[in-house]
């Protein structure tokens, strides 16, 4: 992709381990199993046949999360918020009943919070405990997020972890790091960049990225000729090179 | 407990690695791993806390050098054996010897619906909230063996009360199957200062979630 260049050649970077045998890298090109497929294929077998789990059951739930529920849904929230200060307003007083209200997502159970980026203050979510995400509304978790580096330093320092993604903030911004060690689950409503003046929502949404709403990342500036890459409506959502550093 | 998945603070991990155009799902089992679990919790096999309790209480070096569905698998296994749902000698074979029990709900794969919501975790208040916003907290110095949301590193230290989160059942006792306690919840804030001693950086504050039971009046005074 255009703006890869910071790319690792480290598909698991949370240390997965090959001692059970995983084998990397073919992915779907493999014509033989992973010893973990095989394991994690066997134990399918018995749970079904044990009638514990539903096979079927089993597919839609990973069809839902591949093809469903991403971090496209969040951006769409986002690109509202900036561009409808009313929306804006219930989104920061009750992110439940805001996104139940403009979306397809049931947040009769959620317990979403939506905290603003502002001149004054960054915000980043982690899960040092686990890793619990508002999937509702950004998919499942990228591996960084549940990753021991990621959950053990977001906490302490999260200015090295911004670094870690190519962001720079000015000394004096106040850092908040919001720990999901209860029942709420965080959403970064990043800053709306500078020069989108008189966007509408559709525009301003191709410049929401998964990272700026986990707030290890800003949106994308307007005008770079390669915005279109990597946004959030790709097939593996966002990545980090959709942070774009501060000047 | 006292684990090696309460992170928070702990150095000599590495640098963030994100992952440019990362797939859903990097392997198909992984996928298949998430749905096993996700059924199982809902078909009320046990509870997500029991869940994350059961990952917590894997060997250290299994729990840090799994990924996270390889864990969620690890996990997986040693609930259904404990709790008499899946023999050893069943993984071994990699197939069913004798019947299952039957689960309290079954998930058929026409009606993934519920699957996708949290939940409910909320309770009728039987009592008014004892911190006020902006009352100074400690983390009250807790090591329990079971599972906790408490961080160590928020332990005996000073906070305030930012928000109320409502009244909800207390995951420290629901995952270990010894009742809900349902108490009231808070957003308390800890100065990065507090938290991580001279050095740290200034600019930096941390807001947790906190069960009442986890909170002790602090009086005056923020460090």
């Amino acid at each position: 992709m255009a703006t890869g260049d910071r790319g690792h050649a480290q598909p698991h970077g949370d240390g997965h381990s090959h001692a059970e045998g995983h084998a990397h890298g073919e992915g779907e090109e493999m014509s033989e199993l992973s010893e973990m497929a095989l394991r994690v294929r066997a134990l399918e077998s018995i749970l079904t046949e044990k009638d514990y789990v539903d096979p079927l059951a089993l597919d839609r739930i990973v069809q839902a999360y591949e093809t469903k529920i991403g971090p496209h849904i969040g951006a769409g929230v986002v690109a509202l918020a900036w561009s409808n200060p009313d929306f804006k307003a219930r989104l920061l007083a009750n992110a439940n009943e805001a996104i139940g209200a403009v979306t397809e997502v049931d947040t009769l159970e959620s317990d979403l919070v939506v905290v603003e980026n502002t001149a004054e203050v960054h915000n980043m979510v982690v899960c040092t405990l686990c890793s619990c995400y508002p999937w509702e509304v950004l998919g499942l978790p990228p591996t960084w997020y549940k990753s021991a580096p990621y959950r053990s330093r977001a906490v302490i320092d999260p200015r090295g972890v911004l670094g870690d993604f190519g962001v720079t903030l000015p000394d004096d911004r106040e850092i908040r790091v919001w720990d999901s060690t209860a029942y709420q689950r965080f959403i970064v409503l990043p800053e709306r960049p500078a020069g989108t003046e008189g966007w509408t929502a559709p525009q301003l949404e191709a410049l929401v990225t998964r990272d700026s709403m986990i707030g290890t990342g800003l949106a994308r500036q307007p005008g770079r000729a390669d915005d279109d890459a990597g946004g959030v409506h790709d097939a593996a959502g966002d990545d980090a090179a959709g942070a774009r550093p501060t000047p | 407990m006292n684990g090696v998945h309460d992170m928070g603070g702990m150095a000599g991990v590495g640098p963030v690695l994100p992952e440019p155009d990362e797939p859903v799902f990097h392997e198909r089992w992984e996928g298949r791993v998430l749905g096993m679990s996700r059924c199982l919790v809902f078909n009320g096999a046990w509870n997500l806390g029991a869940a994350r309790h059961s990952e917590e209480r894997l060997p250290p070096e299994a729990h840090l050098g799994a990924g996270y569905y390889q864990r969620i698998r690890l996990g997986m296994e040693q609930l259904l054996r404990e709790r008499g749902l899946l023999g050893a000698d069943e993984l071994a074979a990699g197939r069913s010897l004798r019947p299952g029990t039957a689960l309290p709900r079954r998930l058929a794969g026409d009606d993934i619906g519920p699957l996708l919501l949290r939940g409910r975790s909320s309770r009728a208040p039987d009592a008014p909230p004892r911190f006020a916003i902006g009352a100074v907290v400690r983390g009250r110095d807790l090591n329990p063996h079971g599972h906790t949301r408490l961080p160590r590193y928020a332990r005996g230290r000073v906070g305030v009360v930012e928000a109320l989160c409502g009244f909800k059942v207390l995951p420290d006792t629901v995952a270990m199957g010894a009742g809900e306690h349902p108490q009231w919840f808070y957003t308390v804030v800890f100065r990065g200062l507090e938290l991580w001693g001279p050095g740290s950086d200034p600019a930096l504050s941390v807001a947790i979630g906190a069960a009442e039971g986890y909170l002790e009046p602090a009086g005056e005074g923020v460090r």
